[in-house]
């Protein structure tokens, strides 16, 4: 009874996605977000795939420490929920043009259960299944797909990661004054 | 209708992005939208009873891969988890730095150009 | 921030059990980066898992102590490294077989599981190393200790 659990984990994120965003406390906000992180890990795990759930479960930690850095900063400051009448109409239509959307996506949906990859015997994970340990000598067949077949998408990924970090690194930084007033400061390194 | 579920997990990130006005909300929002779109990506590649894509020693290949998940999705959310990680971590720092140059998270008060 | 000094770090308990447990999150995360072409893992989740082991031990031990252990000269090294490994890897399929990214050295033949992984274990390295110094450095400076308050006090 896979499904049935699957189902009640999903309802129970999307409880948690919405006490994260009701609440007003932000501290309340972020523990309840790691709570939905933890169950998609969960989620992961009745999925068979268990890389994913190791990589959730750390990718959470760090989410929850870089989160609590942005909400402990603000001392509390609680935006008060102002809402606006045209504010949310806009919202609400926004939601339900996403939702038609998706039910129109819906259809053209496989089976849950039933993988994409049945239908096309020439589907490229038959392939990355069938010939993965033979070629690349990799028993887990992700690391094959992610290392070999599609190494370029890594390089991507990795490119992506750099940029991000050298981003980060540089909006955070002092202003560039602040060393030209100090000459000394060089020589303690 | 585990696919429904899923989608409602999306809408609720939109909704909470297109509502709240506090940046640490926004990207929080954002964190459950992605959640929802790497659950829908992995939820098409799970077989009624599969085993996941790793191959042991003394196991029948042909039996096994009649058995095993769609490998291709779970390597590209896997990117997609370590990226999500690297863009927060850029949104968390802006928002540091917007509440430091306008003392408050309310985007609605950001509007004005300043410095 | 910079001008500030550096924090100590927590509690005597909090900080015993961070010796304690650092070594067995480190050595986690290295076993999972190693064993990433056997088991369920690889590169990404064993250089989180890494790096959330320093933020451990930025966090409870303190700034000092966090930055002796792995200082920011040498999370920016090791990131660079990485990379390097990575492309270097890439482009040794390049020379070898003449495609970029070929597996040019797949560790073992077929249905023999060892310890060794060939151009795929080299790969999971650069790229443990990637991620793990990248979000340490990140989460240096977002706990404002990044930019030399030693001299600056």
């Amino acid at each position: 009874m896979p499904e049935i659990v699957i189902m009640v984990l999903v309802i129970l994120m999307i409880i948690g996605a919405l006490l994260a965003i009701e609440t007003s406390n932000l501290l309340h906000s972020v523990i309840s977000v790691g709570a939905v992180g933890f169950l998609l890990s969960i989620v992961f795990l009745f999925l068979s795939a268990p890389d994913l759930a190791i990589t959730q479960i750390a990718v959470e930690v760090i989410t929850l420490v870089l989160l609590l850095r942005a909400a402990v900063r603000s001392e509390n400051d609680s935006v008060p929920h102002r809402r606006k009448i045209i504010d949310t109409l806009v919202a609400v239509l926004m939601i339900l043009a996403m939702a038609g959307l998706g039910a129109r996506m819906f259809a053209d949906f496989p089976q849950f259960g039933e993988p994409v990859m049945d239908r096309f015997a020439d589907a490229p994970s038959n392939t990355y299944l069938q010939d993965g340990l033979e070629k690349t000598g990799a028993a887990n067949i992700v690391t094959a797909v992610l290392l070999d077949f599609r190494a370029y998408d890594t390089l991507g990924e990795v490119t992506v990661l750099f940029c991000a970090v050298v981003g980060a690194l540089s909006i955070l930084r002092r202003p560039a004054r602040k060393r030209l007033d100090r000459p000394d400061k060089e020589k303690d390194k | 209708m585990i696919y429904f579920l899923c989608f409602g997990l999306i809408l609720v990130g939109l909704y909470g992005v297109l509502v709240r006005r506090n940046t640490v909300k926004i990207i929080i929002s954002l964190l459950v939208i992605e959640y929802g779109i790497h659950l829908l990506l992995v939820l098409q590649g799970y077989r009624r009873g599969g085993v996941p894509p790793i191959v042991e020693p003394g196991t029948d290949q042909q039996t096994w891969i009649g058995q095993s998940v769609d490998p291709l999705p779970q390597a590209l959310v896997l990117t997609s988890i370590v990226i999500g990680l690297g863009v927060l971590a850029l949104l968390v720092s802006l928002s540091i730095r917007l509440f430091e140059r306008y003392g408050t998270m309310d985007i609605s008060k950001m509007r004005r150009l300043k410095g | 921030m910079s001008g500030q000094k550096p924090t100590e770090g927590m509690s005597l308990i909090v900080k015993t059990t961070c010796g304690w447990l650092k070594g067995f999150i480190l050595l986690y995360g290295i076993h999972i980066i190693l064993y990433g072409h056997l088991t369920p893992g690889g590169g990404f989740a064993g250089g989180v898992i890494a790096a959330s082991a320093f933020l451990l031990i930025l966090l409870a031990e303190g700034q000092r102590a966090g930055l002796k252990t792995f200082s920011k000269k040498a999370a920016l090294t090791w990131r660079s490294v990485g990379a390097l490994i990575f492309l270097a890897v890439a482009g040794l399929g390049l020379v070898v077989t003449g495609t970029f990214f070929e597996n040019f050295w797949t560790g073992h033949a077929s249905g023999n599981f060892t310890h060794f992984g060939g151009s795929i274990q080299a790969s999971e390295i650069g790229i443990g190393l990637l991620v793990c110094s990248s979000l340490y450095l990140v989460a240096m400076v977002l706990f404002g200790c990044a930019f030399g308050f030693e001299s600056e006090r």
